[in-house]
């Protein structure tokens, strides 16, 4: 399948890439193309336009703001695992790119464009809600902060307006004392995860947080993290409670993550069965 | 014996393969690296339905002369691939479907633009109007009374029915115990890196059509196209150029083919078209879908009596050319009884017709799907028996003294040993070593297992074998050309096909091991029905058999002709006259090969009086000694991990002991095993074209059919046996398709070892999570209820 005809443009900046979009409701921004690239050769997109965000000058730094690091959204999935960027956690973003896809993607592949994409079993979807991260928005119209819990409406779909580009990814830094453990279930390397579920404990920041994830729709924060973590509850009615649609064998593969995350981030090891 | 820089290069020396430098580099020349000049590409509009009736189809309007239907192609002929046996229901694959589409993916209307996007452009703007009909997709309920029909004129969903029973009854008298199980493979795509795809031209010069497509059988296609388009064969030219692959996928007449070929002609432009991933794996999945019920009867002591068994094979909406709608069940029948002896046999097959895309043979054909049913049968006696699945084996295995040994579907097996096949394989794995970890369990809580699988493959097998099957292509003679060139280098012409096997580093080598010139002195000319002798191509394990016999033979007349010629100019007796390092040696003085081509070619006024007219070229037919096909065999053994609460299943260690014979070069035998064996553990593990209930494919990338890749590959390692065939030029075996059988059985086998203690067996293919899961489940709700 080839794509549909269309026009290309390479913005340089974001401000540029946003003004681009506004000229027609059938652009689209591109960005590493691994997403995109498919779906433009099935045929399932077919844009007038494309406006090229993966070199625009403002889209590839990283800021240090102190509490939160903000990634550019055109950073690539490689840049992270290489350590080309700070890494706003104990090197968990790197061991968590590490496993995105194969190398020959995560070259291309951004963070911004994963985000948008915003597929359920991605692991920037996932990951970073767990971290509770943050979406800096851009339109010509203006800028707005969105916590990544409220950023994602669905399957693959985003409060993004379609003349609005992500521009950085505010990822809260965490220390030495912050605990994590993600754990994901593919069916081979490379493939997407049939089930996730990542955990967050942070003494310092006072935050424990356990995310379900893969689950057909956007991840859910489960509200009772510090009773799940203290074994009251039985995880197979956990999950059968925040996600009662879950098939049979994809019930039992959530359980298994969450339980296998609970193990990592809780240092007992024991991820046995 | 010959040497190259002090290095054999003949028959049994690891040389590197003389193809790598073009193929590492990337400097392959491929059906999509042709550019012809004024080239169009064509797109086809497909069939979105399984089965409907064809209403209309509305060719765009401006767009006209840019659209091509059924009734645009003048005289065209559909496919017919008719098997001789009897009651054998034949069916048309259309060029083009016209009245009716039978599966997703079936050629509507093909559409000529200046680019494939163009093309698909037109494409998208071509209407259908489609009458949707109930659809076949299930193979076990294609038979059912009122099922819809895929062939209207057929009275049932069925190509062809047989039967075989020998001393069935007789035999089960004093079982001891009788073990019967379903079974089922899925569904399968092929999946060679290169898709198919096809550019054809007009010669004007020599009047020809000419074809260049990505096939592993150039002839064969020329037969069949000459045949759909009604031409003199003399008018037709198909030329392979580098194939990335095939395995199967590429062993068929196209519609496609005949379809370009016609539009170059009428266009009087190059067309050219390059299947892509969706095409492929959407319209084109179409091997390996089995279903078996087997059931075993076995004495108390794991001894076989008999093997009954009703196999049904999906054959899909049509019967492919050349191989037909019922290879794959014919084989099921002949094969079933694997290496083993025992009296009592009956076997009742099914090809079935439904409303997918028709079935191809895939590496291993039919064996890997009864390899797997077979195997697993028996591990379940087995432990029925209490008895360990590699004592059942021994007892069972045909025995080096019977060689050669008749089975009893009449299958001779040429020569070797089964037993220590079987015994170097457990040897290997340390069978003990692991009873011992699996007894301790597992630290992380998974469960261990391990799995055999001994299976043999028959290769080169001829015509006494095909004809008995009765499809349109039955194997002769193959031959082979030999010319020493002027400056002492040879030239091969062979009508197989090279598509990743390495032949023309195989055949130099055998070339080299008659003739002494360095391999790399050797040119093969493979792929061109202008330029090569006719052959049916490369399939069936059987060019380092059949086309290293006629290369051998071909020039074993061209030595005798180089040792007269050397003998007259050395002045010694031509019997005397050795051949190696590109020279001729006799009583002490030597002759280069080049100043015996430059004799014959250049100075003939220094030939003997009584020279063989015939020169220094040569053309010879060769069979192997008796034409029933060389024996390969392995034995595969798989240790495994299954995660009872994910049903993921990793391979711990997987050890494959086989005998190919006498190897031709052991380092291409050991890459055809490793890459069979990683298209075995895809059946095993990952890859599957699941339909809905209306005949949607379920995959149209490779996000969702799964491949093993690097990292799902195990750490393998082949140990060779080599017990020469005493039917082949060399003692080699055909060797190519055996990695890709044992996997699946030998990785089933091991995950019912592991969890056995839980009473669950696996019995589908590809055991996925999900799979192992459901099973899991089924097997705790069987323990429930018998608490
Ligand atoms: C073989 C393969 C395996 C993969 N496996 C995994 C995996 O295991 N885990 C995983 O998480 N991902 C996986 N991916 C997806 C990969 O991570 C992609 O990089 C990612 O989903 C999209 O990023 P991109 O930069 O390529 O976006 P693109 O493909 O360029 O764009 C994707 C979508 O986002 C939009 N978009 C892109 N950037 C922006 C932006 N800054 N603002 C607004 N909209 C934007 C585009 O318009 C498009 O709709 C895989 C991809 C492939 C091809």
């Amino acid at each position: 399948m080839k794509p549909v005809r269309f026009d290309y443009a390479a913005a340089p900046d974001a401000a540029t890439a946003c003004s681009l979009l506004t000229q027609s409701v059938a652009a689209k921004p591109i960005a590493g193309g691994q997403s995109l690239g498919p779906m433009l050769n099935l045929r399932l997109v077919r844009p007038d336009a494309l406006v090229d965000i993966s070199r625009a000058s403002d889209l590839r730094g990283v800021r240090d703001e102190g509490n939160a690091i903000v990634y550019g959204a055109a950073v690539t999935h490689a840049e992270i695992e290489d350590g080309a960027v700070p890494d706003a956690t104990p090197g968990w973003l790197a061991s968590v790119a590490r496993r995105i896809a194969y190398r020959a993607v995560r070259n291309r592949g951004t963070i911004g464009g994963s985000l948008a994409h915003a597929d359920p079993a991605a692991d920037w979807v996932n990951v970073l809600t767990a971290l509770d991260a943050s979406v800096v928005l851009t339109r010509s119209l203006g800028t707005r902060t969105v916590a990544l819990a409220e950023f994602f409406t669905g399957p693959f779909a985003t409060v993004l307006a379609h003349d609005e580009i992500v521009t950085g990814v505010r990822v809260p830094k965490r220390g030495a004392a912050a605990r994590w453990g993600y754990w994901k279930f593919c069916l081979k390397v490379g493939d997407f995860a049939k089930a996730s579920a990542a955990v967050l404990i942070d003494p310092e920041r006072g935050e424990t947080r356990i995310l379900l994830g893969a689950i057909e729709k956007p991840p859910i924060l489960l509200s009772d993290a510090s009773a799940i973590l203290a074994g009251r509850m039985p995880l197979a009615a956990v999950v059968t409670d925040v996600a009662p649609h879950l098939s049979y064998d994809s019930h039992a593969l959530h359980v298994a993550a969450l339980r296998r995350a609970i193990a990592l981030a809780t240092a007992s090891g024991e991820v046995a069965a | 014996m010959s040497e190259t820089n002090g290095k054999r290069a003949g028959v049994g020396s690891s040389v590197l393969r003389l193809e790598d430098d073009r193929y590492l580099r990337g400097r392959g020349r491929f059906i999509a690296d042709i550019r012809l000049p004024a080239m169009l590409d064509v797109a086809f509009v497909r069939s979105p339905l399984a089965h409907a009736r064809v209403r209309g189809i509305g060719k765009p309007q401006g767009f006209e002369d840019k659209v091509f239907v059924m009734t645009d192609l003048d005289g065209v002929q559909g496919i017919r691939a008719d098997s001789g046996l009897p009651g054998f229901r034949s069916s048309v694959q259309p060029i083009l479907a016209s009245d009716k589409v039978r599966h997703v993916g079936e050629p509507l209307a093909a559409c000529v633009a200046e680019s494939r996007a163009e093309a698909e452009d037109i494409a998208d703007m071509v209407s259908l109007d489609l009458e949707e009909l109930p659809a076949v997709v299930e193979m076990t309920r294609a038979r059912d009374p009122g099922a819809p029909l895929v062939h209207e004129n057929w009275s049932e969903n069925v190509f062809l029915e047989t039967a075989v029973d020998t001393d069935f009854e007789k035999s089960v008298k004093d079982a001891a115990v009788k073990v019967k199980r379903t079974f089922r493979t899925a569904r399968q795509s092929m999946a060679p890196m290169e898709g198919r795809g096809v550019v054809a031209y007009w010669d004007n010069q020599a009047q020809q059509i000419v074809v260049y497509t990505s096939t592993q059988m150039p002839h064969i296609v020329r037969n069949g196209l000459a045949g759909c388009l009604g031409l003199d064969q003399g008018i037709v030219r198909v030329v392979a150029p580098d194939v990335g692959g095939g395995f199967g996928y590429k062993g068929i007449l196209l519609g496609e083919e005949v379809c370009l070929a016609y539009l170059a002609m009428k266009l009087k432009r190059p067309v050219r078209w390059i299947e892509d991933r969706r095409e492929h794996l959407t319209g084109n999945a179409n091997c390996r879908e089995h279903h078996y019920e087997i059931t075993g009867y076995a004495a108390a002591d794991g001894k076989l009596l008999a093997i009954d068994c009703d196999a049904i094979v999906d054959s899909g909406a049509y019967s492919a050319y050349p191989f037909s709608a019922c290879l794959e069940a014919a084989q099921v029948a002949s094969i079933l009884p694997g290496p083993y002896q025992f009296p009592g046999y009956r076997c009742r097959t099914w090809s079935v017709a439904t409303n997918k895309p028709a079935i191809l043979p895939f590496r291993g054909v039919a064996r890997t799907g009864v390899c797997f049913a077979l195997e697993v049968l028996l591990d379940s006696i087995a432990r029925e028996l209490n008895l360990p699945p590699e004592e059942v084996r021994r007892k069972n295995l045909v025995r080096p003294e019977q060689m050669p040994f008749v089975n009893i579907t009449k299958k001779i097996f040429d020569s070797g040993d089964y037993v220590e096949c079987l015994d170097r394989a457990v040897t290997a794995l340390d069978l003990p070593a692991i009873r011992a970890r699996q007894a301790a369990g597992e630290a992380d809580g998974r469960r261990i297992g391990v799995g055999l699988a001994i299976f043999c493959e028959q290769g080169a097998h001829g015509t006494s074998v095909y004809s008995g099957w009765g499809i349109p292509m039955v194997p002769g003679f193959e031959q082979a050309t030999a010319r020493l060139t002027p400056d002492g280098g040879l030239e091969l012409r062979v009508g197989v096909q090279s598509h990743g096997q390495s032949l023309e580093t195989t055949l130099a080598q055998v070339a080299n091991e008659v003739l002494g010139i360095a391999p790399q002195r050797v040119k093969l000319v493979h792929g061109d029905t202008a330029l090569t002798p006719y052959s049916t191509g490369t399939w069936g394990s059987r060019c380092a058999v059949m086309a290293g016999g006629a290369v051998a033979a071909a020039c074993d007349v061209l030595a005798g002709r180089i040792r007269k010629i050397a003998g007259h100019l050395l002045q010694a007796d031509p019997e005397s006259v050795v051949l190696a390092d590109g020279m001729a040696r006799a009583a002490g003085s030597e002759i280069a090969l080049k100043d015996i081509g430059a004799a014959w070619y250049l100075r003939p006024q220094d030939l003997p009086a009584d020279v063989d007219p015939a020169g220094l070229e040569a053309t010879q037919g060769y069979k192997t000694q008796r034409d029933t096909g060389t024996f390969s065999y392995a034995c595969h053994a798989a240790v495994v991990a299954v995660d009872t609460e994910t049903g993921a299943i990793e391979i711990l260690d997987y050890k494959i002991v086989e005998d190919g014979g006498v190897l031709i070069n052991p380092m291409v035998v050991d890459g055809q095993v490793y890459g069979g064996a990683a298209q075995g553990i895809g059946t095993a593990l990952y890859e599957e074209m699941r339909y809905d209930e209306t005949g949607q494919p379920l995959a149209a990338t490779f996000a969702d059919y799964h491949l093993p890749g690097a990292c799902e590959m195990p750490v393998m390692t082949v140990d060779h046996m080599q017990f020469p065939s005493p039917i082949s030029r060399f003692g080699q075996k055909g060797i190519g398709e055996g990695g890709a059988i044992g996997p699946p059985a030998a990785i089933a086998n091991a995950v019912n070892d592991a969890l056995a203690p839980l009473g669950v067996e696996v019995d589908a293919l590809p055991m996925t999570p999900f799979r192992v899961l459901a099973q899991l489940a089924r097997g705790l709700n069987k323990s429930e209820q018998a608490a």
